[in-house]
Formats: structure tokens, sequence, C-alpha cells
């Protein structure tokens, strides 16, 4: 009888080390490309001045203002084809920072400069209403905004504690850092923190997605996303309309900035005047948010 | 200089590229994270349930007790799935059977985290959620998700480990009057055993390094999870959440979150290249 001494223990073993070597090594140079690439994107995607004739601007930040300043460059671009708008998103603070960097033209933010960003040149753009959110089966129609604190806070967990049937709330807030949630922190929590048995999700759209499909979710977003798969419920009885926005009789009000290390010039200056006509107000309106030119 | 030796430098140089990358993003990752430790202390950082980084609280033991418990969950679920799956493949099925089951757990590897998040939300989720309770984005659907995210690469390194095991060994045991399966349970595991544990431990590398499936899935909750279905937010969830926001300290503290996940993730990868060697 032949023996098939074709594998050795030791022959494979090795061979094993050597390929888990080889992915760490690997794992280092995808990295690094990574990392290259992500760098190059950030110039190419910014201060690059493109071709003679074409002039480029970035707007970056604010993850709320985002679509709403992708719908505006779109608009514009097709208005102004040599120039060239990107927008991206970050978040605020990333929109502020970028903005002071000089790394971004316009930084959006969707919250108010804190202390030390003040010197900065800041442009409202539109009011928007942050939306408190049910499910379209759950029968709540309105919530004090006293309640709505008690809710975050942790301290009001069960349906039943507000007149419905019994079940657990299960809330919904935004990342610590995301404009929508500093926003609601500042108009609904006070000094409080929002419990941290809450889920956190990143987007305005997970938030939604959640909520139009658990029925007992409870979570906030802007009212420019609300569509019909979720419930906005009013608060202290008035609902979060475009009329009641503007006249801030709705309590959960803030306001879209764009901001900029200088004034304005150029091609920015020309984005921005375009933004605050009627018809960038107009469009603003449109997609759901309410203008803050009259 | 002859073409033996450029290739040879060609090579070195592209070697030592690439551990140099890895050592930069090491001493980056340090150098951003380490002043927060020092600033807020390592108990404090470690031992602090507390977090709420625009407030100046930065205590990540939720994290660090949520991570671990996720990985353990993905372990439980994916170890005897994935020893199981390997002994079958290597040692009982037919050749023609393991020349279609192979490629295809290797496909599995393929598949991006976000495909498994996305199913997980769609699908898993909502199981859970009316069958089990809770909100569905827990504890429980994020071990189940990196249960089997793990699965090809415990398959895949058990398998070879298994198939090193000289076949002199089972005709040894055969020929002593063994059956098969006491074969493989008394003489073929335990000689493969350095090469499983490594499977297993690499494994839990993957798991607790995952993150985007996990952000899908786990709900992201800071408290300390009491149940299964509770929302629970990893190391890698939390970096991830928070830092396209982050600035000052917060970006710190996430920076050192990550010196935390990187340390675990070495202890894991340094036992496996212990274990690898002893032999």
């Amino acid at each position: 009888m032949i023996f098939p001494y074709k594998k050795t223990d030791r022959g494979e073993i090795r061979q094993g080390e050597i390929s888990f070597g080889t992915l760490t090594g690997w794992g280092g140079v995808l990295l690094g490309l990574l990392l290259s690439m992500v760098w190059g994107a950030s110039l190419g995607g910014c201060s690059f001045e493109t071709r003679s004739k074409t002039a480029s601007l970035c707007v970056a930040g604010s993850t709320s203002v985002q679509p709403f300043a992708e719908k505006l460059a779109e608009v514009f671009m097709n208005l102004h084809p040599e120039v060239r708008i990107d927008v991206q998103g970050g978040g605020s603070s990333a929109g502020i920072f970028a903005a002071r960097q000089g790394a971004a033209d316009l930084g959006a933010s969707s919250r108010e400069l804190a202390g030390d960003e003040k010197d900065l040149v800041e442009i409202p753009i539109a009011y928007d209403g942050i939306a408190v959110i049910v499910h379209p089966t759950n029968p709540l129609e309105n919530l004090g905004l006293e309640t709505l604190r008690e809710i975050f806070q942790g301290k009001i967990r069960d349906w039943g504690e507000l007149g419905l049937k019994a079940h657990a709330i299960h809330l919904i807030t935004r990342e610590e850092g995301s404009g929508t949630r500093n926003a609601f922190e500042e108009m609904v929590m006070g000094k409080s923190e929002i419990t941290p048995a809450a889920l956190v999700q990143d987007s305005n759209g997970a938030v939604r997605e959640i909520v139009a499909n658990d029925p007992h979710a409870l979570g906030y977003i802007s009212v420019g996303l609300v569509d019909h798969r979720v419930k906005a419920v009013k608060i202290e009885g008035v609902p979060p309309t475009r009329d009641n926005i503007r006249s801030h009789t709705y309590k959960l009000v803030r306001r879209f900035i764009l901001v900029s290390r200088l004034p304005p010039r150029g091609c920015a200056k020309e984005f921005v005047d375009f933004i605050l006509s009627a018809k960038g107000q107009s469009l603003l309106e449109a997609e759901g948010l309410v203008g803050i030119v009259e | 200089m002859n073409r033996e030796k450029f290739i040879e430098r060609l090579l070195l140089v592209l070697a030592l590229s690439s551990i140099t990358s890895l050592l930069l993003i090491t001493i980056f990752i340090f150098l951003e994270g380490l002043p927060l430790i020092w600033h807020t202390g390592l108990t404090n950082f470690l031992f602090s349930d507390h977090w709420a980084p625009t407030r100046g609280r930065f205590g990540i033991l939720a994290m660090i007790i949520s991570s671990l418990l996720v990985t353990l969950g993905a372990m439980v679920l994916g170890v005897p799935l994935g020893l199981g799956c390997a002994i079958v493949l290597a040692e009982f099925a037919p050749r023609r059977l393991k020349l279609i089951l192979k490629p295809t757990l290797e496909l599995l590897a393929g598949i991006p985290s976000v495909v498994y998040g996305f199913l997980g939300v769609v699908w898993l989720v909502p199981l859970i959620r009316d069958y089990l309770g809770g909100p569905g984005l827990s504890l429980l659907t994020g071990a189940l998700i990196l249960g089997i995210m793990i699965l090809p690469m415990i398959i895949g390194i058990s398998i070879d480990a298994l198939d090193a095991v000289p076949e002199s060994y089972r005709q040894g045991s055969i020929a002593l009057g063994a059956t098969q399966w006491q074969t493989v349970a008394r003489v073929v595991l335990p000689a493969a055993r350095s090469g499983i544990i490594t499977a297993i431990i690499l494994g839990m590398g993957r798991a607790i390094g995952e993150t985007m499936a996990v952000i899908m899935v786990a709900g992201n909750a800071l408290k300390i999870p009491t149940s299964i279905l509770d929302p629970v937010r990893t190391l890698t969830s939390n970096i991830a959440l928070e830092l396209g926001y982050a600035s000052g300290r917060h970006r710190e503290a996430l920076f050192a979150t990550g010196i935390v996940l990187f340390v675990i993730i070495m202890i894991l990868n340094f036992s496996a290249t212990l274990i690898t060697r002893r032999k």
C-alpha cells in the first residue's frame, strides 16, 4: 500500500502563516491607498480651480441642509453652466470648520454658531421646523413641550403614561454633534440630557425609516423630510405647518445658515444671491422648508 | 544590477512601505487619542459609562461591554456552525459537494458588510421586533449578523488546518479500528487544534472590528445593556457615528476609543500568532 505523503503537517501550517502575514501586509497597502484616495478626493472635490472658463464652488456641512443645497446647486448650475458646485455632507461642525479653514467656500450649518465661531460671516437662508414623528397608526395627536422633554429624559417610558395602549416607547435620537440633535436639545431639553437608553441613528432618513416601520417608535426629524409614511404630531397644540413655522407659533424652529470666513465674493456671492432671490426661496419652499425672505 | 536582485529590492521596498503605512497609522491614532486619556484619566475613560462628549464626559465602559457582548454572541453562533461546516467539508463531504460548497463560502466572504447590515435591517430587525419584542435593533440582532459574517473566515481557516493533518494519522486511526467520527473527534481535531483556535481568534477580531453592519442593526444606544433585546453601541460604531461631527476633545475621545479597539485587536492577533507558533 502506498501512503500519499503529499501534505506534511509543517509545510501546510507554514503556508497558512505566510498567507496570514501577507494579508496584514495587503491591509496596510490598502489603507495607504485609501488614505491617499481620500486625500486626493478632498483636494479634487474642493479648492481645485478647474480649467480656464469654469469656476468651481464647494459647499460642505450639515446633512440636514445638504439635500436642499444640492437642489439649489442643480438649478443654479443650469442657469450658469460655467460654474460647478460641489455639495458635500459631513455635518454642521465639519462644515463650519471647513469654511474657517477655507477647504469649503461656504459651510452649511443647521445649528447656530457657537461662541468662538461668531467671527465667521453667517447668511441665514431658511427656517426649518423639527417634527416629532410617530407611526401613522399611532393615535397620539399632540405633545406638550414638558411631556416631550420628560420622554426624552427617560422619565416617561411607556405609551400608557400618555393615555395610550401600554407599550414601551422606542425612542430614537440623533448622534452627538448632529445639528438636528443640537437644535432639539436647545429647544426641548434645556440643560437636561437625552436618555442613554434611546436608539441613535446617524441621519434623518434612518430615523424616519425606523419610525415608519415600528408602531411604538418616537423620533424627531426635519419637517422638510416628513412624508406619508410617518405622522408629525402637534407640539403644544400647534401642527408644524409652513405658516406656523414662519410665525414661530410652532415651537421647534431652527435656522439653516451658510457661513464663510470672509463675505462671499465672485461665484460664491452669486450663489448666495440666488438662494436669497425669490426663485431660490421658492425652490426651498417647494422642498418643504420655509423661506427666510418674505 | 541583475534582474534577480532588482526584483528582490523592489519587493523589499513594497513590503517596507506597507509596514511603514501601518506604523504611521498607529502613531497617528496614538498621537490623536492619548492627550484625551491623559486629560480624563485612564480609569475615568475606561470605567465610566457616561458618554456625553459635548458636555465633557468621556466614559466608554458601556461600549466596551457592548463590543465584548456582541462579539461573544457572534462567537456562540459562528463557532459551532463554522467548525461543524469545516469538519463536514474537510472530512465527510464527497469531493463534488466540496467543490460546490467551498467556492460558495468564499463568495460569502466577498459580500460587503453594508449588504449584511441592510439585510439585517429589512429582514431580521422586524422579525425580532415582532416575535421577541423590543425595538428590534438590538444586541441579539448585531450578534446574529456578525455570527454569519465571520463564518467564511472560521470555515476557511479551519478547513486549511484540517487538511494539513497528515493522511497517515487518519489511516493509522482507522487501521486501529476507530470509526470515522472517532478518528475525527479524537485524532484529527486535536492535531488541528492550533489552526482551529487561530481561526476562532481571527474570527473574533473580525467581529469586534466590524462597523457598518453593526451600526445599522444594533441601535447604538449608550446604555449598558440589561437584556439581549436592548440596543447597544460598540466601540467601532461610536467612532464611525460621531467622527463626522466631532472636533476638539470630542475628536480626541474618538481616537482614544480607537486606541482601546487597537489594543484589543492587537492582543487577539498576538495570541493567534503565539498559538500558531507553539508546536
